[in-house]
């Protein structure tokens, strides 16, 4: 069964060890600006909102990409950047309703979460289990998945 | 049942796609006007850079990819159709019959009345060939002319000046990418081009070209309506685009600005669809209108296959969207940014660091946006304008600083 990550802000204390975890296994920095998890900080309600992919199955990143460098990896469910065919031209960061395709100046080429591969290095470093690398059915990414079937093209808008 | 798709772009290629997985054991033939391969034209621009090869444009990359799935891919260029017969009328006598039929022949770059936009040295930037041509004309250091400073001649201005050419950018109207940003973020693209040693004239329009009997490269004159003249070994002409429907006529199938589709994606005749540039279809305002973007293009190609092959799915409108790299500043734009009566607009400026936000909202959702040197999380604006998500409180935050747009959008969406 495809694993997923599941995300529960409610245990997050925002001490952004998987920011770091994530710069450092995918771009070799400590640096929290490269990272491809974000930690919000709703500083009025004292509360922190990891956030990143979570590899929906509209893909829209994977669909408006015109060189087809995006790429479903099968065994993870995963939508993943071939940073080789990668032209950079932004339009899927633009594509996706929740923005989790950003562009590296650096490269000049996008980012996003895939997973580690299956073994993502942010669940490993989360030392409160706010996130968890879990069975896909099981996780509580519904609200989220709701959300995201309302922007899908060929349905109509709710009002 | 025969399903005939005109036009290899990324509409015609994701429909036959599409219909080669919902309609399994259908004939798909995927008409190509052109000698390569399906390609993306909005990849064209990073071929001139050296980021990738002619192939890199390839929509994909397998070898075998159409056979594999059943689809037939045939060159020919529509010169009518047949609607009663269900036949295209290909250039050069042939026909392509049909049961289903989607049109997507995409758009072409128009060429302003103007003498001289026939001489050698003077092309579109728009398909393989064209970048072939340019790809031998814009050396380094070569004399070059870019008419028209919109979004697809900003993109391939990045080109240029990668390809280290002396620029000259032309834009008639009064800003660049006029139809993309608002004045403050065209002046804004502007000032930076010209840090850049960019010499942008915009307000100006090119009143002729002339062949130049002199030795050295430089061929070609570039007359402008301030009475300067330009020298130039190339000129690149961008001043916009117009849909390919002209061998439509005498169908009686509806155009306009483009083909008009319902929201099904069907055109005035039945069993006729149409995607694309080509197509003037719903968009999410309630109006009928040609998005010619990369995101629309591959919707409408989607959807009007599921509908052709029966599944009844409508569609919710094409919402526009851009993003732009003008020599390294990064601007997008979503929906009704320019907003009007009934919005309201919030934005924050920092031009010393080439950084703009603007906001339109109605009511207390969000409808358009425009940014300048942001490039993260940059969807959730689509996002946020096409689930229509009433914002309540985080309204009047944003409309005091517009900064929190990510903030507001992960408290509505998922926390």
């Amino acid at each position: 069964m495809l694993k997923a990550l599941n995300i529960d802000p409610g245990k997050c204390t925002g001490c952004l060890q998987c920011e770091l975890a994530c710069s450092f296994e995918n771009e070799g920095v400590f640096n929290p600006s490269k990272s491809r998890i974000k930690v919000f900080n709703f500083h009025d309600q004292g509360r922190f909102v990891p956030y990143t992919c979570t590899q929906c199955d509209e893909a829209w990143c994977m669909h408006a990409c015109p060189v087809d460098a995006i790429k479903l990896n099968k065994g993870t469910g995963a939508k993943e950047v071939d940073s080789n065919l990668c032209v950079g031209c932004k339009v899927c960061t633009i594509a996706c309703p929740f923005g989790t395709v950003n562009y590296n100046s650096a490269t000049g080429k996008v980012i996003k979460c895939d997973l580690c591969g299956g073994d993502p290095e942010c669940a490993k470093a989360c030392p409160t289990d706010a996130i968890t690398y879990v069975d896909a059915d099981w996780t509580g990414l519904d609200k989220m998945r709701q959300w995201a079937a309302k922007t899908d093209a060929g349905q109509q808008a709710t009002h | 049942m025969t399903y005939v798709i005109i036009g290899a772009g990324p509409a015609g290629v994701v429909a036959a796609e599409t219909l080669a997985k919902t309609d399994k054991g259908a004939e798909i033939v995927l008409l190509g006007g052109e000698a390569d391969p399906p390609y993306s034209r909005m990849a064209i621009p990073y071929v001139l850079t050296g980021i990738i090869d002619h192939g890199g444009t390839h929509l994909r990359k397998e070898a075998g990819h159409y056979d594999a799935l059943g689809i037939t891919y045939r060159q020919g260029i529509a010169k009518g159709l047949d609607v009663k017969g269900r036949k295209v009328l290909l250039d050069g006598g042939g026909e392509q019959p049909y049961d289903k039929l989607l049109i997507a022949t995409g758009a072409r770059p128009i060429k302003p009345p103007v003498p001289g936009l026939d001489l050698p040295g003077v092309h579109h930037c728009w398909t393989l060939d064209d970048c072939r041509a340019i790809e031998k004309l814009a050396h380094e250091g070569a004399y070059v002319v870019l008419m028209g400073a919109g979004f697809i001649g900003c993109i391939i201005l990045e080109a240029l000046v990668e390809r280290g050419v002396k620029l000259t950018v032309v834009e008639a109207l009064d800003r660049m990418v006029p139809r993309m940003m608002d004045a403050t973020a065209g002046g804004l693209i502007k000032d930076w081009c010209v840090q850049k040693g960019i010499d942008v004239k915009t307000g100006t329009k090119v009143t002729k070209v002339e062949s130049r009997d002199v030795g050295g490269e430089d061929k070609l004159c570039v007359d402008l309506d301030t009475g300067d003249q330009i020298a130039a070994h190339l000129v690149v002409v961008a001043a916009g685009v117009t849909s390919n429907i002209e061998f439509l006529e005498g169908t009686g199938i509806e155009v306009e600005q483009g083909i008009r589709i319902n929201e099904f994606l069907e055109t005035s005749v039945p069993g006729v669809y149409a995607a694309g540039d080509c197509a003037q279809g719903p968009d999410f305002g309630g109006g009928f209108n040609v998005h010619a973007i990369q995101p629309t293009s591959t919707e409408h190609g989607r959807i009007a296959a599921l509908n052709m092959a029966g599944r009844v799915t409508p569609y919710q409108g094409s919402l526009q969207m851009n993003v732009l790299d003008t020599a390294g500043l990064i601007s997008t734009s979503f929906g009704d940014w320019e907003g009007g009566p009934g919005t309201e607009m919030a934005e924050v400026l920092d031009a010393g660091h080439f950084k703009y936000l603007r906001l339109n909202f109605k009511g207390d959702v969000l409808v358009g946006a425009l940014s300048l040197g942001r490039t993260d999380h940059m969807g959730v604006l689509r996002g946020l304008i096409q689930n229509r998500t009433h914002l309540g409180p985080w309204k009047g935050k944003l409309m005091e600083d517009p900064h929190r747009i990510m903030e507001a959008y992960v408290a509505h969406a998922y926390a």
